[in-house]
């Protein structure tokens, strides 16, 4: 098998072209075959390349084509196959086939099926270009393709004004972290030669280092994870993008996508191992959106929103890992994450799907017993999140914590101080989620309670699926399969004696945000509620979000608009352009007007003017001749 | 014959500047159309004298050509001139001035 990656890339292209083109009128069946078959071929092609590369121990690579040849350089487009890769092609077409199979059941009765799985293919073949190319600019038109499907996605019931609106906001804030991308790739290309990420990193291991500071390109490429992977400033979109069918959340903007940043960094561990500024910049830009995201969770009312900030705060996590050069640890995190919160979502998905699409927690309630196997799986995924052992998340979390204080390469206690803080936040809003949605007294309506109902074996199995993950993916160690790749940082030596009791303080601290949920949205929430008239304030700033999208409206939004409206509209299109065009037709026309009168239909005036012209011109010959 | 050549050529030149004039002042287009005429032969006279005098035959096909652009031109300007009138039951060509375009 010579072609296979070309393969897995081109096997969810296929299922686009023929579900989009030819879907809505071939039927359900077959676009469900072709929707869910081709990455389920994908994900069992991924296997058998993991099997080649085990047995082979070299890295894979493809050259498909060559793109493009500018005088010496030439552009390939090649396919590179390592352990990283394995990792992350594994979780974007395993988990992507689950949540495929999930979405026959989910999007069932909506008339726009076909061009649903058109859509969600295309975005599997984006993400595995994205994955799998050797070169940035490989990586940069998947990066890119990644976000038209999310727009895609997003705005899928683009009836709604409000949903369209969202996928716009997530297409333009995303522009503006891949400027700096753009801007990284440009320097990267003029010192090295090269965009082959293998051939970057080991440019940057040899000696003499390449002319060109590794903090600024590190720096830029982040402003471009900052975009795609949600973290301050420009995380806005991702809370937004939940208008989107709940699977597409739990695809795009839960397990894979939103991870490209934190792949894109570990991917070029080699320059940030050289920029200890740029990585300082990422671990306090992770911490403080993993906080302030967790923050916001609290008081969110949303089911669906209250997952996304929970999203953005564990990618927060992720590139807290990455600041401190635990790039394996960052990638282990997101393969255990990819798995309880795909679960998540997709069990919100499943609660939505019950109660005929309510999404506020407030009308929800005592819904254990009614939809067991949500429940179930919800709950089990909500423990991995809260880091409780032995689940998934524990084992995730507990690394980036333990890197977080004691790493060589900038761990502090203060950035474990913060992160440890998330991390009871973390256990603490998930579970008020679990509570108030499945503990307590029902609040929902009769109506929608009589119409409860757990969802169709097809979605159920994905949930059981995921929540087995959810439960035992901590136990496969991929910082250790990828430490051949991504070397873990050293610990400070004198904090070794400090891992026992620091392990023992984040469980300790998942089972306080246990507690303390339990014991305020226990009884119905009657201490919650009684509580909240004190911290009204509060409470209303964490649920308006601390008004950032406000703050980014009045700082950025409306002076572009202002600028756009006034100068560019006003003054530069209708007053400049408009103008001159306009004016220089006036001036043809009134002068066209005048002349006109000339012709008055007399034919002996224009006979008088024939004699006179030719008088005119006799004395000038007479005059010069 | 060669003492004859400037009567011959201000004779072209009178009949050409009657026909002008006649174009220019006169109302009627009948009249008009033959004052056409006459600035065209006033041009034919000057052309044969011209090529009398220089004896070559070039001035003389000329004058045959424009005999055969004569001939079309009226051709078609008559039943111009015949819709017109029956149009308006008139020859005088100020009542046309409304077909300026």
């Amino acid at each position: 098998m010579h072609h296979l990656l070309t393969l897995i890339v081109l096997l969810p292209l296929a299922g686009f072209l023929l579900n989009g083109l030819a879907g809505p009128r071939l039927g359900k069946r077959f676009v469900t075959a072709v929707g869910c078959g081709l990455p389920i071929l994908a994900f069992l092609a991924t296997v058998q390349c993991v099997l080649t590369l085990n047995a082979a121990g070299d890295p894979l690579v493809e050259r498909v084509y060559t793109w493009a040849r500018i005088g010496e350089s030439t552009f390939d487009v090649a396919f590179y196959f390592d352990r990283l890769t394995a990792v992350m092609t594994l979780i974007v077409t395993g988990v992507g086939s689950l949540i495929h199979v999930y979405s026959v059941g989910y999007m069932k009765e909506d008339k726009g099926y076909a061009r649903y799985f058109a859509y969600l293919n295309l975005f599997l073949f984006f993400m595995l270009l994205l994955v799998l190319g050797r070169s940035l600019l490989v990586l940069f038109v998947g990066w890119e393709g990644v976000g038209l499907a999310s727009y895609l996605l997003i705005g899928f019931w683009f009836e709604d004004a409000e949903k369209a609106r969202a996928g716009k906001k997530a297409f333009i804030v995303n522009r503006i972290g891949d400027a700096g991308f753009l801007v990284g790739m440009f320097v990267l290309y003029s010192t090295l030669g090269t965009l082959d990420m293998d051939r970057i990193n080991a440019a940057f291991m040899a000696s003499p280092m390449p002319a060109v500071s590794a903090s600024l390109v590190g720096i830029l490429l982040f402003i471009g994870a900052t975009g795609k992977s949600a973290q301050i400033p420009l995380y806005v979109w991702l809370p937004d993008a939940m208008a989107g069918p709940t699977p597409v959340s739990a695809l795009i903007h839960a397990a894979t996508m939103v991870t490209a940043g934190v792949y894109m960094i570990a991917r070029l561990s080699g320059i940030y191992v050289h920029a200890p500024e740029a990585s300082q910049v990422i671990a306090v830009v992770g911490v403080l959106t993993a906080f302030f995201a967790a923050t916001i969770a609290i008081a969110q009312t949303d089911i669906k929103r209250v997952l996304a900030y929970s999203t953005i705060s564990q990618l927060g996590f992720m590139f807290v890992a990455l600041g401190v050069g635990a790039y394996g640890v960052a990638i282990f995190h997101l393969y255990t994450h990819a798995f309880f919160k795909a679960c998540l979502f997709l069990g919100s998905g499943s609660v939505i799907h019950a109660l005929s699409g309510e999404q506020d927690i407030r009308k929800m309630g005592g819904l254990a017993k009614k939809i067991p196997v949500t429940f179930v799986t919800f709950a089990v995924a909500t423990a991995a999140i809260a880091g409780l052992p032995p689940l998934a998340g524990y084992f995730s979390k507990d690394e980036i914590l333990w890197f977080a204080f004691a790493s060589e390469r900038g761990g502090s206690p203060l950035l474990w101080g913060l992160a440890a803080g998330t991390a009871l936040l973390t256990a603490f809003y998930m579970f008020r989620l679990l509570w108030l949605t499945f503990f307590g007294r029902s609040r929902m309506t009769p109506e929608v309670e009589h119409h409860i109902h757990e969802s169709p074996f097809s979605m159920t199995s994905v949930l059981v699926v995921l929540a087995v993950f959810s439960a035992i993916g901590g136990f496969f160690s991929i910082p250790h399969f990828l430490e051949p790749l991504l070397p873990m940082p050293e610990a400070k030596q004198e904090l070794h004696h400090l891992e026992t009791p620091l392990v023992v303080v984040s469980v300790v601290l998942a089972l306080l945000g246990l507690a303390a949920a339990a014991f305020f949205f226990g009884r119905d929430a009657e201490r919650a509620n009684r509580l909240r008239p004190r911290f009204a304030g509060l409470q209303k700033l964490l649920y308006d979000k601390y008004y950032i999208d406000e703050l980014y409206d009045r700082l950025i939004t409306r002076p572009l608009y202002w600028i756009s409206d006034r100068v560019f509209l006003r003054i530069g299109d209708r007053a400049l352009l408009d103008g001159t065009l306009n004016g220089l037709a006036g001036l043809a026309q009134r002068t066209a007007g005048a002349l006109g009168r000339v012709q008055t239909g007399n034919l002996h005036l224009y006979a008088l003017f024939v004699l006179l012209g030719s008088l005119a011109c006799l004395l000038l010959v007479w005059r010069h001749v | 014959m060669a003492d004859k050549v400037p009567l011959l050529l201000s004779l072209a030149v009178a009949i050409f500047a009657l026909g002008l004039l006649g174009v220019v002042v006169r109302r009627n287009v009948l009249v008009m159309l033959m004052c056409m005429e006459l600035m065209l032969n006033g041009v034919n006279l000057s052309l044969v004298t011209f090529a009398h005098q220089t004896g070559t035959a070039v001035g003389a096909v000329l004058v045959f050509l424009i005999f055969v652009v004569a001939a079309a031109e009226i051709a078609i300007a008559i039943p111009i001139v015949l819709l017109l009138v029956r149009s308006k039951r008139t020859l005088d060509l100020d009542a046309y001035t409304d077909l300026k375009g």
